[in-house]
């Protein structure tokens, strides 16, 4: 395997068009791991975090605009970014110890494709946009169009992701996004559920966008939910019928970490506690 | 195979060495520059024994290729201690017995340095955010802990004792 560092995109894409075994990574906290499993090593490892726009992170106008390299505690550290997006950071900074915040990142937690991924629900929700870099230039795409199935992403030969773009929140708009593990830190999701929410003066939920992890082959939106919030105060029974819509919604496995009725179970449950943290975010009170 | 000349700052010093593509910086920093203080313990980012500060950031080096060191600054566990002695983490360490085998400890130093660095003043509850990526399966944490807020209370302490020379 021989190392190459890019430094632009050009330069990159012309390397990945050139090559029949390569492969791109960002802070390699999944691929070195999956070398050590029996990954089969590609001729070509291609770091991409010298290209200067991968590590980025900036507000161009109204649009948070992050590299898809750019290392997760950069995002714990941009005070303006956690007040826009605070489900956004919270997700990204749940991969991990500090050691690995050092180096995941967003575009590596997105094509490495795993279900349990705890940014991706959390992109999604934000209506997250992929610029992505090709042989054929530059196209933007829908996050949750990304990744089509368990290692599988809709990435076709030569392209990368570039950067992500998340609008900023209009006002009383906020979000979350709560994972849950069998113990406090460092594992991965059983389920993870994102909500961002828009509530008007009287509390009442303008609009609704529910994504689950962990509990289907890609990230799930949950349109039953949001139907079920769209115009509601967010009473009892309205969380109860987003919490049953919830785990409607799943087509989870059975694994060490929960069975299918407990992932069902507790997407529901999640779905409910992230969907009162964001409302309160929304009203402007954090708890 | 080719291998790839890496220029590199290394506890202070100008560091040249070469590696292969394959390697890790833990690998590099091992067998090529000899700095065996950083340890291999799951060499898959679980353990925190490889972590060292790169660029400014506490980093696993098992997860980082060792080609990416050209023109990166690191600080392992041996350029911790000054020529006046012990670093106060590694001197607490040691009155504290916050260490049995002593193979994570390297790691658990590396990671206090890394928190004392950017937080002088912790509380224990970040103290103990602050090393979940370092695994110990002798001591148990409770010593490795307050070893760490001894150690920041004793630098505050020197700090304050110049400011008043």
């Amino acid at each position: 395997m021989r190392y190459l560092a890019p430094t632009s995109i050009d330069e990159a894409v012309s390397v990945l068009v050139g090559n029949d075994d390569v492969t791109v990574y960002a802070g390699a906290t999944d691929f070195i791991p999956q070398l050590r499993l029996g990954r089969p090593e590609p001729d070509y490892a291609v770091d991409l975090k010298r290209i200067p726009r991968l590590t980025d992170l900036r507000l161009v106008g109204d649009t948070w605009v992050i590299g898809a390299a750019t290392p997760s505690v950069r995002l714990t550290e941009e005070a303006a970014l956690v007040a826009d997006l605070p489900g956004l950071v919270e997700a990204a900074a749940l991969i991990g110890s500090d050691q690995i915040q050092s180096r995941a990142s967003l575009g590596g937690n997105l094509c490495n494709a795993s279900p349990a991924a705890d940014s991706v629900p959390a992109m999604v929700v934000n209506d997250g946009r992929a610029v992505i870099a090709g042989p054929e230039g530059i196209r933007t795409v829908p996050v949750a169009s990304v990744v089509t199935g368990p290692g599988r992403t809709s990435l076709t030969r030569g392209e990368f992701v570039v950067e992500f773009e998340f609008d900023r929140p209009p006002a009383r708009t906020s979000d979350a996004y709560l994972r849950f593990i069998p113990r406090t830190e460092m594992d991965i999701a059983v389920v993870g559920a994102a909500v961002r929410l828009s509530i008007d003066e009287g509390d009442r939920c303008r609009a609704a966008t529910v994504a689950l992890g962990a509990v289907a082959p890609t990230v799930v939106r949950v349109p039953a939910a949001e139907d079920a919030l769209a115009g509601q105060p967010l009473t009892q029974e309205v969380l109860e019928r987003v919490s049953t819509a919830a785990a409607a919604a799943c087509n989870p496995i059975d694994d060490k970490r929960g069975t299918k009725e407990y992932r069902r179970r507790v997407a529901g449950v999640l779905t409910v506690r992230a969907l009162k943290l964001a409302a309160s975010r929304a009203a402007g009170s954090t708890p | 195979m080719s291998s790839t000349h890496v220029t590199s700052t290394i506890n202070g010093d100008g560091v040249e060495f070469l590696c292969q593509g394959d390697q890790t910086l833990l690998d590099a920093l091992r067998d090529v520059v000899g700095l065996i203080g950083v340890k291999e313990g799951c060499a898959t980012g679980d353990c925190g024994a490889c972590s060292v500060i790169l660029d400014g950031r506490l980093t696993c080096s098992c997860l980082v290729l060792a080609p990416e060191a050209d023109g990166s600054t690191i600080t392992t566990v041996e350029g911790m201690a000054g020529p006046d002695g012990l670093h106060p983490l590694q001197q607490s360490f040691l009155e504290g017995a916050a260490l049995q085998c002593g193979v994570c400890t390297p790691g658990f130093l590396v990671a206090g340095k890394a928190l004392l660095d950017r937080n002088p003043d912790p509380s224990e509850t970040e103290v103990r955010y602050a090393i979940a990526g370092n695994l110990c399966r002798c001591t148990g944490y409770d010593k490795i802990v307050r070893s760490i807020l001894t150690a920041a209370a004793d630098m505050k302490d020197v700090s304050e004792a110049k400011e008043k020379v």
